[in-house]
């Protein structure tokens, strides 16, 4: 038993090693910036879970106790990944191009990021603290 | 046979950190060394839980933790400085 245990944590560090290295070359080899997000995304999901994860069944069978405390980890950067990649596509979207230049929504409104009307999340508090002479 | 694993997958990170600092030096724009000093603080994390595995010590959880939190916070600062100009409004 000890031996397939060896084999899977071998495999899950052989794993996340190579996606780890194919997503930073991703960062480098890729041509322009909206497709450099693609490459650091592989690295965040499969190559740091498969060394957190061999990590968590290593000290689970090899170690004194099996401990979950990896999976917080990793549970952090698979809700994290999603959001940093919005904020830069964002910053891209900005820096890069016009409203003009941009392809249409199909929805006869502007792109969420770049529209001049209040978003859905804005109440108007800003407004009336304005009113207020605050 | 863990420790070859180890070995080839640490070669692997410390290779990627290396392309990670290239992009940062040298990049066409500055959300391209946003996204690589991100990238960089992921590898790091993977880093410290290699360490952690060859020493065989959960020591260095608390410290991927932290870099975990870290990274994300101020990802999201630098990004949102490039586009409003400020960090907290």
């Amino acid at each position: 038993m000890d031996l397939f245990f060896e084999i899977l944590v071998s495999a899950l560090l052989v794993i996340g090693g190579f996606f780890g290295l194919v997503g930073s070359y991703g960062l480098v080899k890729l041509p322009d910036p909206m497709t450099r997000l693609h490459g650091p995304t592989k690295s965040a999901t499969l190559g740091v879970g498969g060394v957190l994860l061999a990590s968590m069944i290593y000290f689970a069978w090899f170690g004194a106790a099996p401990s979950l405390h990896e999976l917080l980890i990793t549970l952090f950067i698979l809700l994290t990944a999603p959001v940093t990649g919005l904020m830069i596509a964002k910053a891209n979207i900005h820096l890069q191009w016009t409203r003009d230049e941009l392809p249409p929504t199909g929805t006869g409104t502007n792109w969420a990021t770049l529209s001049d009307r209040p978003s859905l999340m804005d109440d108007g508090a800003d407004l009336r603290l304005v009113d207020e002479g605050d | 046979m863990i420790a070859y694993a180890l070995t080839f997958a640490f070669a692997c990170f410390g290779i990627a950190l290396l392309f990670n600092l290239y992009r940062v030096v040298i990049a066409p724009g500055v959300p391209d060394r946003i996204l690589a000093l991100d990238t960089m603080t992921i590898n790091m994390i993977a880093m410290l839980t290699l360490f952690g595995l060859r020493e065989g010590t959960e020591m260095y959880f608390e410290a991927s933790l932290l870099f975990a939190m870290v990274g994300f916070v101020s990802t999201v600062a630098y990004a949102k400085f490039i586009l409003r100009g400020d960090i907290i409004e």
